[in-house]
C-alpha cells in the first residue's frame, strides 16, 4: 500500500469523512486572549500544556547541551564542578518533572481523552484548568529556584545532603515540586472519573482504545504515588527548617528511609512516563498497518499489570545502599516480574504488523523507534535488577544509558509518535511527511549515538554525575557528544515544520490516516467546540479493519 | 462525585460533627499523655493505634463513609492496602537487617 499523508489519499476511501472545511472548530470559535486563559475546553487545555511543556523541554534540553560539551574534554574547562551539578539537576528535574510526567498525559490525554470515549469534556472541567495552573505555578517556583542560584542534589534528593548539608535552594524546589505534583494527582483522578462515567453509549470497557487504556494505567499511578513523593518532600522541608529528625542519622532519623520512600514514588513515576507511549504505539501500530491489534485484552491487562508491579520493585534502586541482603533478593526476584508484561507487548505488536498492510507515515516510523529502543531500555534493566552485575553498574554511566533509552528512546520516541499522529487532528493541517521521516530517522540516528557509547562508558567504569573523567574514556564521549548534537536537530526540526503547518499546511480531512477509533470516524479536523454533533454510538470492537475494507471492496 | 443512586446523602446532625471534633482532641490529648510515658516497645504501636482510631473517625464521619455507596468503600480499603504494601516492603528491609547472611 502507497504512504500515507501528502503524497496519497489512499486511506481517504475507507474514511467516513464528517464535516466540511469552513465549519466553526474549537481552535477559531474564539480567537480572544482571555478565551484561551480562561477556557474550560480540554482540547484547548491541552494546547496550552502543549506550548508549555514545549518551552520546559527546549530549557531542559540546553542544560543537557552544556553538559555534553562540558563531558566533551577530560578536564573540567567549560563549567565548575559546582555549576556542573547545578545543571545536572535542573536538567533531570526539568524533563522529568516539568516535561516528560505530563508530556502525553496532559497534551494527549487532555486533548484525546474524551474525543475517543465520546464524551463532550472531562469530567470536571474546572478542576482541568486549575490543574494547569498549577502546573504553571510550580513551574515558575521551580525556575525562581533555578534563578535564585539552583540545587546540587541531583533530581533524586538523596538525603542527608539534602536535607543537611546542601547550601542550594532544595526547599524552594521542593515546593515547586509539590505544586505541580498536585497538578499531575488531580490530572490522573480527572481521567479516572471520565473514563469511568462519561462513555458513550455502547462503549463497554473491551471496546475502549488501548491508549486510553494507558491513559487509565497511568492517571492509577499518579492518583496512587504522587502524594507518596509529596509527603517525602514535605518531610524534607520539615528537617531542614526545623531539624526534626527523619533522615538525618544524628537526630535518630535513617537515610535510607529517604531513598525507599522517593523510590516508592519514582519507580512508578517512571511508568507514568512510559505507559502511555505505550498506549500510542497501540495506536498508531493498529492504524499503519491496518490490522486489529493482536491480544487486544492481553495489552489493555498488561498495562495495569504494569501499573500495579510498578508499586513493588522500588528498592531495587537501592541495592548498593547497605538494605538488608534478603530484602534486596526479593525485590530483585520482583524487578523481574515487571518485564513480562513489557515483554507481552512487545511481542503483541509485532504480531499484530505481521500479515498486516504496513504503510511508513511519520508516526510509524516513531514508533518503529520507539519499538527498539523500548525494548534495549527494558533488556538492559534486567542487567541492573540482576543483584551481583547491578554491583558493578551501580551509579555509572551504564545506569544513565539505560534509563535514557527508556525515557528518551522509548518515552519521548512515543511523544512524538503521537504528536505526528494527531496532529491533523489537533491542528486541522498535514505536516510535511518528507520533513517529519528525516526527524524522525536522525532522531534515531542521533539518539543512539548519545546513549550507545554511555553503555560501554559505564562497563568501563565511568561513574556518572562527575564533571572531570580519566583520559581514556574520552572517545566515547566525543562520540556521545556528537551524537547529542544530532539528536538536537532532529528535536528542532519539529518545531520549524510542525508551527509551519499549523499555518500553511495542506489541510487534512477529518481522518487522513484511516483511524477506526471515535475521535477520527465521528469527529471534524479540528473537532468543534463541543466535540460531536451528536452523541456517538458504540457498536463495535475498537480496530475493526478487516469488515470495514472488506466492506469498502465490495462496493 | 454526583451520583445518587446508592448513596443517601443527607448531611449528618451538627451535633455529630462536634461530637467528632471532641473525639479528635481527646485523643490528641491522649497522644501528648502517652508520649510522657514509657511503654517500652510498646510505645510506637500505642502512638500508632491513636492515629489510627482518629483516621477512621475521619474517613467515616468528617469524609461522609458511613453514608457512601460500596465502590467508594472498595476504594477506601484499596488504599489501606496500597498503604499496607508499601509499609510492609519497607519493613521487610528494616526488619531483616540483623540476620546473619
Ligand atoms: C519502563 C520504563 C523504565 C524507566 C522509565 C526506567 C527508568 C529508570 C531510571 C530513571 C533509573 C535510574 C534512576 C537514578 O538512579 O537516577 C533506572 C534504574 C534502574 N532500572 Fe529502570 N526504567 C524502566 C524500566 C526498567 C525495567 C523494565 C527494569 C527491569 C526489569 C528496570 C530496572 C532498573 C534497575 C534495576 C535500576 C537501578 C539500577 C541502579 O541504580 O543500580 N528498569 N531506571
Ligand atoms: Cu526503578
Amino acid at each position: 500500500m502507497a504512504t500515507v499523508g501528502l503524497e496519497s489519499k489512499t486511506f481517504e476511501k475507507f474514511a467516513d469523512v464528517v464535516g466540511h472545511d469552513d465549519d466553526l472548530n474549537y481552535l477559531n470559535h474564539d480567537h480572544s486572549v482571555l478565551s484561551w486563559l480562561f477556557t474550560l475546553d480540554h482540547k484547548r487545555i491541552g494546547l496550552l500544556y502543549l506550548v508549555t511543556i514545549t518551552l520546559m523541554f527546549l530549557l531542559g534540553g540546553a542544560l543537557a547541551g552544556a553538559i555534553r560539551l562540558e563531558l566533551l574534554t577530560p578536564k573540567g574547562d567549560f563549567l565548575t564542578a559546582d555549576t556542573y551539578n547545578k545543571a545536572f539537576t535542573a536538567h533531570g528535574i526539568i524533563m522529568l518533572f516539568f516535561f516528560l510526567i505530563p508530556s502525553i498525559p496532559a497534551v494527549l490525554g487532555n486533548f484525546l481523552v474524551p474525543l475517543m470515549i465520546g464524551a463532550k469534556d472531562v469530567a470536571f472541567p474546572r478542576l482541568n484548568l486549575f490543574s494547569y495552573y498549577l502546573y504553571f505555578a510550580g513551574s515558575v517556583i521551580a525556575l525562581t529556584a533555578l534563578l535564585l542560584g539552583g540545587v546540587d542534589t541531583g533530581w533524586t534528593f538523596y538525603t542527608p545532603f539534602s536535607s543537611t548539608y546542601s547550601n542550594s535552594y532544595v526547599i524552594v524546589m521542593a515546593v515547586g515540586l509539590f505544586v505541580v505534583g498536585f497538578s499531575s494527582i488531580l490530572t490522573g483522578l480527572n481521567f479516572i472519573i471520565t473514563v469511568h462515567r462519561m462513555r458513550c453509549p455502547g462503549l463497554t470497557w473491551f471496546r475502549l482504545p488501548l491508549f486510553i487504556w494507558g491513559i487509565y494505567a497511568t492517571s492509577v499511578v499518579q492518583l496512587l504515588g504522587t502524594p507518596v513523593i509529596a509527603v517525602t518532600l514535605g518531610l524534607l522541608g520539615v528537617e531542614r527548617t526545623l531539624g526534626v529528625g527523619i533522615f538525618d542519622p544524628r537526630l535518630g532519623g535513617d537515610p535510607i528511609l529517604f531513598q525507599h520512600l522517593f523510590w516508592f514514588y519514582s519507580h512508578p513515576a517512571v511508568y507514568i512516563m512510559i505507559l502511555p507511549s505505550l498506549g500510542v504505539t497501540s495506536e498508531v501500530i493498529a492504524t499503519f498497518s491496518r490490522k486489529n491489534v493482536f491480544g487486544y485484552h492481553i495489552i489493555a491487562f498488561s498495562s495495569i499489570a504494569i501499573a500495579v508491579f510498578g508499586f513493588i520493585v522500588w528498592a531495587h534502586h537501592m541495592f548498593t545502599t547497605g538494605i538488608s541482603p534478603y530484602a534486596a533478593m526479593v525485590f530483585s526476584l520482583l524487578t523481574f516480574s515487571v518485564a513480562i508484561p513489557s515483554g507481552i507487548k512487545v511481542f503483541s505488536w509485532l504480531a499484530t504488523m505481521y500479515g498486516g498492510s504496513i504503510s511508513f507515515g511519520t508516526p510509524m516510523i516513531y514508533a518503529f523507534g520507539f519499538l527498539g529502543l523500548f525494548t534495549i531500555g527494558g533488556m538492559t534493566g534486567l542487567f541492573l535488577s540482576t543483584l551481583g552485575t547491578d554491583i558493578h553498574l551501580h551509579d555509572t554511566y551504564f545506569i544513565v544509558a539505560h534509563f535514557h533509552y527508556i525515557m528518551v528512546g522509548g518515552a519521548i520516541m512515543g511523544y512524538m509518535a503521537a504528536i505526528h499522529y494527531w496532529w491533523p487532528k489537533m491542528t486541522g493541517r498535514l505536516y510535511s511527511e518528507f520533513w517529519g521521516k528525516l526527524s524522525a530517522g536522525i532522531t534515531f540516528i542521533g539518539f543512539n549515538f548519545t546513549f550507545f557509547p554511555q553503555f560501554i562508558l559505564g562497563y568501563l567504569g565511568m561513574p556518572r554525575r562527575y564533571y572531570e573523567y580519566p583520559d581514556e574514556f574520552q572517545v566515547l564521549n566525543v562520540f556521545s557528544t556528537a551524537g547529542a548534537t544530532i539528536l538536537a536537530v532532529g528535536y528542532l526540526m519539529p518545531l520549524v515544520y510542525m508551527p509551519y503547518s499549523f499555518f500553511f499546511g495542506e489541510k487534512a480531512n477529518s481522518n487522513p490516516y484511516g483511524g477506526s477509533t471515535l475521535e477520527w470516524t465521528n469527529t471534524t479536523s479540528p473537532p468543534s467546540p463541543h466535540n460531536f454533533e451528536k452523541t456517538p454510538v458504540v457498536t463495535e470492537e475498537p480496530y475493526h479493519y478487516h469488515a470495514k475494507e472488506a466492506a469498502v471492496v465490495s462496493h | 462525585m454526583a451520583t445518587t443512586e446508592h448513596s443517601t446523602h443527607q448531611p449528618a446532625a451538627l451535633s455529630l460533627y462536634l461530637l467528632t471534633f471532641g473525639m479528635l482532641m481527646f485523643l490528641t490529648l491522649l497522644t501528648i499523655f502517652a508520649g510522657f510515658q514509657n511503654f517500652g516497645m510498646w510505645s510506637t504501636p500505642i502512638a500508632l493505634g491513636i492515629a489510627a482510631v482518629k483516621a477512621a473517625l475521619v474517613v467515616v464521619i468528617f469524609m461522609h463513609g458511613y453514608s457512601s455507596s460500596p465502590l467508594t468503600w472498595i476504594i477506601i480499603l484499596a488504599s489501606m492496602f496500597f498503604l499496607t504494601i508499601m509499609l510492609g516492603l519497607m519493613l521487610s528491609d528494616y526488619m531483616s537487617r540483623g540476620w546473619a547472611m
